[in-house]
């Protein structure tokens, strides 16, 4: 079994199909929704968790890439701006899931990618706008 | 506009390097933003904002070797001490190795922004609350007796500061503290106050205090940069210099 964080991006005419609820089906998937934001006129973005056997997950990507889906995975659309962070850690004690982490040997400030839930919290909360979110 | 195209930029920074200072935290339900960070409701988080075993101030406690005209790395130049900071307040509650228990001496600095490096001067946005500066700032003591050995050799289990709700105590000027902690469980990651287990993140990187004070050793250590003696003393903890509180006239 794998897990995988992924940020989807559907074009206008895909949003009034139930393009989820048949992936998890067609491949016995299960999964957690993050973040959704759907506009009708737009588009939507869905930040979405999928669990399921390796090969599983993998085909069901390529499904939404087939419907024309953006598929990107997390990591790429949140991240940390290295040269912005001077590892005050203030940020550690804001996030909730433990992605962000102070190590206690080198003082310096390190960013899971796979613990974010993305709730950007850290996003408001680093004074010196070192987190960034970009879907 | 360059920098490079003006006469002067000077920083003259009115308060800064504060000798210890409050640890904040939110007792009410909802999310405050202040100078302190983003404060989750009901003890989220708990933010604190001094170097603690860095921090000049609380190397030298009783203001011995720093005072005005102490040079000192600024911005990753050079500057100086030209004064006390505003809302110095060297009269509080110590502990026995003299290190003061609350917010107390602070330092007004001036330094050549031309001579400074953007690693260690930086623009800040406290989100909801407002800009600030962030300021690299080191201070070189020099150890000239016993004491000041003593002095510079605290630990995190000698800094002993206060927890203060920034959702009521500290907006309506009220003494009242939740408790006392140590630098050494601050730095662990997870205070408690009443009873409450809560996560603690710092204001000021430990990691750049650290940094910050090689850089300095390398300068002093080539000649670079020449220790000054102070001009005159800052107030000492029996001047009675302290932080009057500006009360509102009704109208």
């Amino acid at each position: 079994m794998v897990s995988q964080k992924v940020v989807l991006h559907f074009p206008q005419e895909l949003v009034d199909r139930p393009i989820i609820s048949d992936m998890v089906k067609r491949y016995k998937l299960e999964f957690n929704i993050l973040k959704a934001s759907i506009d009708p006129d737009e588009g939507g973005v869905l930040v979405v968790e999928l669990e399921g056997e390796r090969r599983d997950v993998r085909q069901a990507l390529s499904y939404l890439r087939g419907l024309k889906i953006g598929v990107q995975h997390l990591s790429k659309d949140i991240l940390m701006r290295h040269e912005r962070c001077v590892h005050c850690g203030v940020c550690v004690a804001i996030c909730p899931s433990e992605a962000l982490l102070l190590n206690r040997v080198s003082w310096q400030v390190e960013f899971i990618t796979d613990k974010c839930v993305v709730c950007e919290l850290c996003v408001k909360g680093c004074p010196y706008g070192a987190m960034e979110v970009r879907f | 506009m360059n920098i490079r195209d003006v006469n002067d930029a000077v920083l003259f920074n009115m308060r800064n390097a504060y000798q210890n200072y409050n640890v904040a935290v939110n007792v009410s339900g909802k999310v405050i933003y202040t100078y302190m960070g983003v404060l989750k409701p009901k003890l989220g988080n708990a933010t604190y904002s001094s170097a603690g075993v860095l921090s000049p101030l609380v190397n030298d406690p009783l203001y011995r070797t720093i005072g005005i005209g102490t040079r000192l790395f600024l911005g990753g130049g050079v500057g100086l001490v030209a004064w006390w900071g505003t809302q110095h307040n060297p009269c509080v509650v110590r502990t026995e190795g003299g290190v003061p228990k609350r917010p107390a001496g602070t330092l007004a600095v001036i330094g050549d922004v031309k001579g400074m490096d953007a690693r260690y001067l930086r623009g800040v946005s406290m989100y909801g609350y407002g800009t600030s500066l962030g300021v690299g700032i080191g201070v070189p003591i020099p150890i000239v007796d016993e004491e000041m050995a003593f002095f510079t050799s605290v630990d995190e289990g000698d800094i002993v500061t206060a927890v203060v709700d920034y959702s009521k105590s500290y907006p309506q000027g009220e003494a009242a503290i939740l408790g006392e902690v140590r630098y050494r469980e601050l730095r662990s990651g997870v205070i408690r106050v009443g009873g409450k287990e809560v996560p603690t993140g710092s204001l000021s990187s430990l990691y750049m205090a650290r940094e910050i004070a090689q850089v300095l050793k390398g300068w002093i250590k080539r000649g670079e940069f020449l220790l000054s003696e102070p001009v005159e003393r800052l107030p000492g903890r029996d001047s009675g210099v302290t932080v009057k509180a500006f009360r509102e006239r009704p109208l």
